[in-house]
């Protein structure tokens, strides 16, 4: 049914909160190390289709496979599924009553079952990873912003994911602090991590998708290379979009 | 002019001191040494002190503690944390189960705090007591002493207000945390103990405070089921003495320092938490 190749399989999904209709029938597949950019305006359904693929939104119709396996499927172990599955929200949603390292180990601990002593040692590289191994003993709102954020990657990753899913990693930051988070994540996708990002980007889509997809009012409009949509974007809808983000 | 304006500006900063200091505290505090010194000198207030209190009868089956500070409060304070430990369990159940997707113990959660929410509390004793508790336990002669009764009932009707206060903590914190935690393959029920429950119960800890406070007063119901707490105590006294002036008086200042004593306990402790937050 699928090519072997691919990580995520994103079957003909829709997606309804109440009446309104958020997804209309996106199919769209991610193969092993491709970093996919989702871009498009607010409400395009976008966040909704990268919440779908761990399954924090439950499709209403359709279907989303990881790895081939079936998520909507009840005898899915859904859990099993997400320690795979990293996820960096636009709001970091670090844990407020645990420090940095706490923050990083308790997932390790609860749900891979490594040893505290194993945890924290996997901690400590990831931190030095995202550059703040001093600030392991800080509590969240110690930190600015850009650090917050480096440490919910420094969170994912120390679950050894095979996919990252970044849902706006960069929105909720003042200007100065988008720098220190694209590069720990350009570092990210360099190093062959499978990745699908809503950002809008522009400059790190071009250095490091290998497609970027273009959705509009609940449906993906065009699907191309970042060279090819940012500069001949082929849809009426998707130079009009453009138009706007680059318009100063 | 000068004379004036200084005169004002020298008055401000000292009658701003002046309003903002709490003469409330001191009245109290000067009815509570008025009580203490009455005690000490006045033989009628002594001895129905040293009765509620309980320092009465035979003392030899109780640690010196209690023989200290008398088996009437005792009780009252027994009653009221061993209730109160039991209303935090059956609230946190009924709290988890009030926001469950669970249909059939959401309802359950949501009847039990409609339920004792719409009797009043001494009706509740009296249903528990003498209704619930033999019903369950087999019969009235089942063996459940009057201050097990006591207890249970506080804790089941402590138990429904204390929900709502675990209910509104677990909703006051924002969808994002249980999203990342589960995001990161916990459980819903590892993420509730780990990531939401610590969170909620540091936000609603003034919450707990003052519903631990107004246990223990009404804790005091509990003497309709001639439980002998501090106000069985007094109403004992005050009916075979007939000093109902000195009963009630003394009863008022136990409950009075039990509440204050407390209620500053939980300011300190609150201060103590809020640091480490």
């Amino acid at each position: 049914m699928f090519d072997t190749n691919d990580v995520i399989v994103i079957d003909n999904l829709h997606k309804y909160f109440g009446h309104i209709q958020a997804v209309k029938g996106v199919n769209l597949s991610v193969r092993q190390g491709e970093v996919v950019i989702i871009v498009g305006p607010s409400g395009s359904g976008k966040s909704t289709v990268l919440r779908c693929i761990n399954h924090l939104e439950v499709p209403t119709n359709g279907a989303v496979y990881i790895d081939g396996v079936h998520l909507e499927d009840k005898k899915t172990d859904i859990n099993k599924v997400r320690a795979e599955v990293g996820m960096v929200f636009q709001q970091f949603n670090l844990f407020p009553h645990l420090t940095v390292l706490e923050n990083i180990t308790i997932a390790q601990r609860l749900v891979r079952k490594r040893n505290q002593e194993e945890a924290k040692q996997i901690a400590m590289q990831q931190l030095t990873r995202v550059g703040i191994p001093e600030k392991a003993d800080a509590y969240p709102r110690q930190l600015s912003g850009g650090q917050q954020q480096r440490v919910a990657i420094a969170r994912s990753l120390a679950m050894n994911p095979k996919i990252m899913l970044f849902d706006e990693p960069t929105s909720a930051l003042d200007p100065e602090m988008i720098k220190e988070v694209l590069d720990v994540m350009l570092v990210l996708a360099k190093e062959g991590m499978t990745m699908v990002v809503v950002t809008h980007e522009m400059g790190f889509a071009r250095a490091a998708a290998d497609r970027v997809v273009f959705m509009d009012d609940g449906s993906v409009v065009e699907v191309a290379s970042p060279e090819q949509l940012y500069t001949n974007p082929q849809h009426d809808r998707t130079k009009l979009f453009l138009s706007k983000i680059l318009g100063h | 002019m000068t004379a004036l304006e200084e005169k004002t500006n020298k008055k401000a900063p000292g009658g701003s001191a002046w309003r903002e200091f709490p003469w409330w505290l001191v009245a109290i505090i000067i009815f509570l040494i008025t009580m203490g010194i009455l005690i000490a000198t006045q033989p009628e207030f002594k001895r129905a002190f040293l009765f509620i209190k309980g320092g009465f009868g035979s003392l030899e089956d109780f640690p010196d503690v209690v023989a200290l500070i008398g088996k009437g409060i005792s009780v009252t304070v027994y009653t009221t944390l061993v209730g109160f430990a039991f209303a935090l369990v059956f609230g946190l159940l009924a709290g988890l189960g009030r926001i469950s997707s669970n249909v059939i113990l959401r309802n359950t959660a949501i009847f039990y705090v409609e339920f004792i929410r719409g009797v009043p509390t001494l009706v509740l004793i009296f249903t528990v007591a003498f209704v619930l508790v033999p019903w369950i336990a087999g019969g009235e002669n089942s063996g459940v002493s009057m201050s097990s009764r006591a207890v249970f009932a506080l804790a089941i009707i402590y138990g429904a207000f204390l929900a709502e206060i675990f209910r509104a903590g677990i909703e006051s914190i924002s969808k994002g945390q249980m999203e990342a935690a589960r995001s990161l393959g916990m459980t819903h029920g590892q993420a509730m103990r780990h990531i939401i429950l610590p969170q909620a119960v540091r936000n609603i800890l003034p919450a707990l405070g003052n519903d631990f406070i107004a246990m223990l007063k009404d804790s005091s119901l509990v003497s309709v089921l001639a439980v002998r707490d501090v106000t069985q105590q007094g109403r004992l006294y005050a009916s075979s003495t007939f000093r109902f002036r000195e009963s009630y008086l003394i009863l008022t200042f136990l409950y009075l320092t039990m509440t204050l004593t407390l209620s500053l306990l939980l300011r300190w402790f609150e201060r103590r938490l809020g640091k480490n937050v």
